[in-house]
């Protein structure tokens, strides 16, 4: 308990001396100027989550003190480094994070959309960043996002002009490649009316050691703008992967993310979306696997704030060995949002004696024309569902790996590119055999 | 439709009449008593404290016990995580101890006040027409001592020991000290411990090995000095292989005043036996405007050992914010929880109610069914725990919580926590929200059924799988009082 609270104090001092260090550097930065003094100021206030605060009940970062990370350096990769982590080959523009900056080298953009750093597009499209950057993401009640706030010195910054259609995929690739540091970084994706993409994010790391991952994004969408978003985090074993994403929707907006979480030792997602106009549509989707001691904690907040909107919410997971995960989902009806219909649900299944769950699915309902319902479920695989395999013929192992296929298959079916959606099967079905192994 | 069915839906004639002259009454239990009270002075120290335990001739354990818990509520920060709102309670405002002036011991009915009587005959309990009619012993309660204990005799002839906590603590101390605070100690929380500390009565209920409890045993509460506080403690012990059910109904006074009340329920339910607690809560909610109405956090909790069972059912249409979550630890392998709720709230209460089922032991099962209405301006909370242990083999646990809203202004909430540490468990937990169907009240009213009533009718349909679960007597009480507080819910 001392060597924790000695390795707290140290931490947060270590902080403050970075950001002093840096505070020169990050001055001369358009990006954030100005509002990095107040994240910083807030983050002194609030400092790190406990397990005393409810969002953080089930989640403990105090390993996260012992590491004692620094900010992370900008480093330059070669072209080969990429191509293991690129997903579909030529058909998808890619963006490069390193580090959490953006590297224009590596990344390879289509004409029609502005796909850029954040800190370049802090000076040429001023207007843009301005309006939207740190004001949808509130930073008052997260220590994380404050940090990210303070500190961030660049990210993707994605504009897609009215009525544009983008044809292919857009991969965000974050790549880590330091040792004990934290990257911070930053995203801001503005969708214009009646667009549409694709966007997948991954996060994998290129050395086995720890290190921070601090995200933020802001993702505003236009009217009836139409967004496929599939996050994957493959982070290192021994990372820490901790990201927060606001969506903001106009009228008549689809929003459908799906998030596979795979690596890091403790990953952290926060998930929240707006619902501020009329005839919307929120699909939230979520797979998660762990093993080992790593520990998974998703927390979504759908906010429907306007009548007319639907949302749905389905999150799975498979467990094994010590791993712990942590499911919390928020759906909120305020007062006038009548004739909403909301759906959520989280299953998870332990796959041995070691594993759990905490789950809280949640609704608050302030109207009163409404249909909402959600659900949770924790088991293991049903005996009832193998002992008919086998009298079939099938290997025990086999039937195994069908039904927790068929389990996975509920949130996978939901990617939209179809060779995106094969690749991750793929890599699902990969690690499912290391867990039996 | 069937005549049968009919009758079975809409109730009998009878029924009809007496929920249409519930309808149209106001709060028809807001009337004070005139009855000399026996109160100590305003406020909370270790000498009132002293002073409650000196008035009950208590035995020294009792007193230190007392302090003990008074000590600890010290140190203890009042909670603020439930989803209600209200002005600061002032513990030194309220008087912790209120006893009607009674005579010696009674041996017989006769000697009761008749005052007293009186009160009883206005709440339609008077004990004769108990004792006659529906065969129920009642320990009747008002304010915070036990006056009448009807049926005791007969009940002590099986070795059943149903009487006053302090009459227990007095005749029975060795059960007191072997079970008093072991399945809620006063370290359990905050009002949890400030009952420990000046809980004034309550009843205790003692089922020896083997026998089954051939009556339903109720008490009824009343709330009746101004500005006292009720602290009631309750403690059932069911031996190896004993069944009891048990009823709990309440009514209280009108009052313009906030009115505290912090009951602790303990439920020991030994191997093999069975423990039934139904509660009916209707406190003065406070009127149409959120003025007044009884504040009522209460702690009840249950432990089942071996092949042991408690089942909790609850309805709750009164108080004006109500704050419960009857818990069952499944400790013993095989045991059984049942949690049946219905919670309806209007005008401006609100109800933060749930349950906690705690799973250690293997192969237990739990059950819960929770039934929300929440009309007028009121907001309506389901928060409920279910947690698997480590060792809890095979443990299952099924969960639905359904929200039914009526009007535009009120709020149903649902907060289920599921933790499990166990991979052979299996828990399902599944929640609706929803509201009543125009079309619903459009058939209704097509054959010839008012608005008002179609409501009544399908709330009731709505809670019918708890109302079930409900011992007779009380399973028409109930959807009377659902009637009665819906009142003025459909513009």
């Amino acid at each position: 308990m001392k060597d924790h609270n000695r390795a707290k104090s140290l931490y947060l001092s270590r902080i403050a001396s970075e950001f002093d260090r840096l505070r020169d550097d990050l001055k001369k930065q358009r990006l954030l100027n100005g509002t990095r003094d107040t994240a910083m100021a807030r983050f002194a206030e609030i400092g790190f989550p406990t397990k005393r605060h409810e969002k953080w009940k089930h989640t403990d970062i105090r390993s996260l003190f012992s590491c004692q990370f620094e900010t992370a350096e900008a480093v330059s990769l070669k072209k080969e480094a990429i191509d293991p982590f690129l997903l579909l080959g030529d058909e998808e523009n890619f963006v490069v994070c390193v580090n959490g900056r953006f590297d224009r080298k590596l990344s390879r953009i289509s004409e029609e959309i502005i796909a850029c750093s954040l800190a370049h597009a802090a000076e040429t499209r001023a207007d843009l960043v301005d309006t939207h950057l740190a004001k949808h993401l509130g930073f008052q009640n997260s220590a994380f996002v404050a940090l990210n706030t303070a500190f961030a010195t660049d990210g993707i910054f994605i504009y897609v002009p009215d009525h544009t259609i983008v044809e292919k995929p857009i991969h965000l690739l974050h790549l880590s490649d330091n040792e004990r540091a934290t990257a911070y970084p930053r995203h801001l994706f503005i969708m214009g009316r009646n667009s549409r993409i694709q966007l997948i994010e991954s996060y994998h790391s290129l050395r086995k050691s720890p290190y921070l991952n601090n995200c933020a994004s802001e993702i505003i969408l236009g009217n009836n703008a139409r967004v496929e978003h599939l996050k994957i985090q493959s982070e290192d074993e021994q990372a820490f992967h901790i990201a927060a994403r606001q969506v903001c929707q106009s009228r008549g907006s689809l929003y459908s993310s799906v998030a596979i979480d795979l690596g890091g030792s403790l990953s952290r997602n926060d998930l929240n979306v707006l619902l501020d106009a009329e005839g919307i549509e929120t699909n939230l989707y979520g797979f998660y696997l762990a093993r080992g001691s790593q520990l998974v904690d998703n927390h979504t907040f759908i906010d429907h704030a306007k009548p007319h909107c639907q949302s749905a919410e389905l999150y799975k997971g498979v467990l094994s060995d010590h791993a712990v995960g942590v499911f919390s989902g928020k759906v909120l009806v305020r007062k006038d949002a009548q004739k909403t219909k909301a759906f959520q649900q989280n299953q998870t299944l332990l796959l041995s004696q070691d594993a759990k769950i905490n789950s809280k699915p949640h609704l608050k309902i302030f109207a009163d024309d409404v249909k909402c319902s959600h659900g949770a479920t924790v088991g293991e695989l049903d005996e009832e569902a193998l002992f008919y395999m086998r009298t079939r013929g099938i290997s025990e192992e086999n039937a195994h790996a069908m039904l927790r296929y068929a389990f996975a298959q509920d949130v996978l079916a939901h990617i939209g590119n179809k060779t995106a959606r094969q690749r991750v099967e793929e890599i699902v079905m990969e690690r499912f055999k290391e867990h039996v192994n | 439709m069937q005549k049968d069915d009919y009758e079975g839906k809409f109730g009998s004639k009878d029924q009809q009449e007496t929920l249409k002259r519930i309808t149209k009454s106001d709060y028809k239990y807001g009337f004070t008593s005139d009855i000399e009270t026996d109160t100590i002075p305003k406020g909370l120290s270790e000498d009132v404290v002293r002073m409650i335990s000196a008035k009950k001739n208590e035995p020294e354990f009792m007193l230190e016990w007392r302090l003990r818990a008074y000590r600890h509520w010290l140190s203890m920060i009042e909670p603020t995580w439930p989803h209600v709102s209200y002005s600061a309670i002032d513990f030194q405002d309220i008087i912790y101890y209120a006893a009607p002036k009674k005579k010696a011991k009674l041996d017989s009915l006769d000697e009761v006040d008749p005052k007293l009587r009186a009160t009883f005959d206005k709440l339609g309990i008077s004990i004769e027409e108990q004792k006659r009619i529906s065969g129920v012993a009642v320990d009747a309660i008002m304010d915070s001592a036990s006056v009448a204990t009807t049926f005791k005799k007969d009940l002590s002839k099986l070795g059943i020991i149903f009487c006053s906590f302090s009459e227990a603590i007095r005749n029975h101390p060795e059960l007191i000290r072997k079970y008093m605070g072991t399945v809620v100690p006063y370290t359990d929380n905050f009002y949890a411990a400030l009952n420990s500390a000046v809980f004034s009565d309550g009843s205790f209920c003692y089922i020896p090995k083997g026998v089954r409890c051939p009556m339903e045993l109720s008490t009824y509460f009343r709330i009746n000095t101004a500005n006292t506080g009720q602290f009631e403690r309750t403690l059932i012990v069911a031996e190896e292989g004993a069944y009891v059910s048990y009823l709990e109904g309440c009514t209280a006074p009108m009052r313009d005043e906030n009115q505290l009340h912090a009951a602790v329920v303990e439920i020991v339910s030994h191997k093999d036996a069975e423990v039934k607690y139904s509660t009916v809560q209707n406190w003065y909610p406070g009127d149409e405007k959120g003025r007044g109405g009884i504040y009522n956090f209460v702690t009840k909790r249950g432990i089942c050992h071996k092949n042991a069972k408690i089942s909790w059912t609850q309805v709750e249409t009164g108080s004006a914010i109500t704050w419960k979550y009857p818990s069952v630890i499944l400790k013993g392998d095989r045991s059984i929880g049942e949690f049946y709720s219905v919670a309806v709230t209007n005008n401006y209460q609100q109800a933060d109610t749930g349950t906690k089922m705690i799973h250690l032991g293997e192969n237990t099962h739990s059950t819960i069914i929770s039934k929300g209405v929440s009309a007028g301006y009121s907001q309506n909370s389901y928060r409920g725990l279910v947690k698997v242990a480590k060792n809890a083999k095979n443990a299952r646990n099924f969960s639905q919580c359904d929200s039914l809203l009526i009007g535009d202004q009120c709020g149903a909430h649902t907060f289920p926590y599921i933790e499990v540490n166990n991979p052979t468990a299996k828990v399902e937990h599944e929640a609706t929200t929803s509201k009543v169907g125009e079309d619903q009240i459009f058939y209704c009213n097509q054959r010839g059924i008012s608005t008002e009533d179609a409501i009544s009718l399908i709330v009731n349909g709505y809670c019918k799988e708890v109302f079930r679960e409900l011992p007779m007597e009380f399973a028409v009480e109930a959807q009377n009082l659902l009637a009665v507080s819906l009142e003025g819910s459909v513009g």
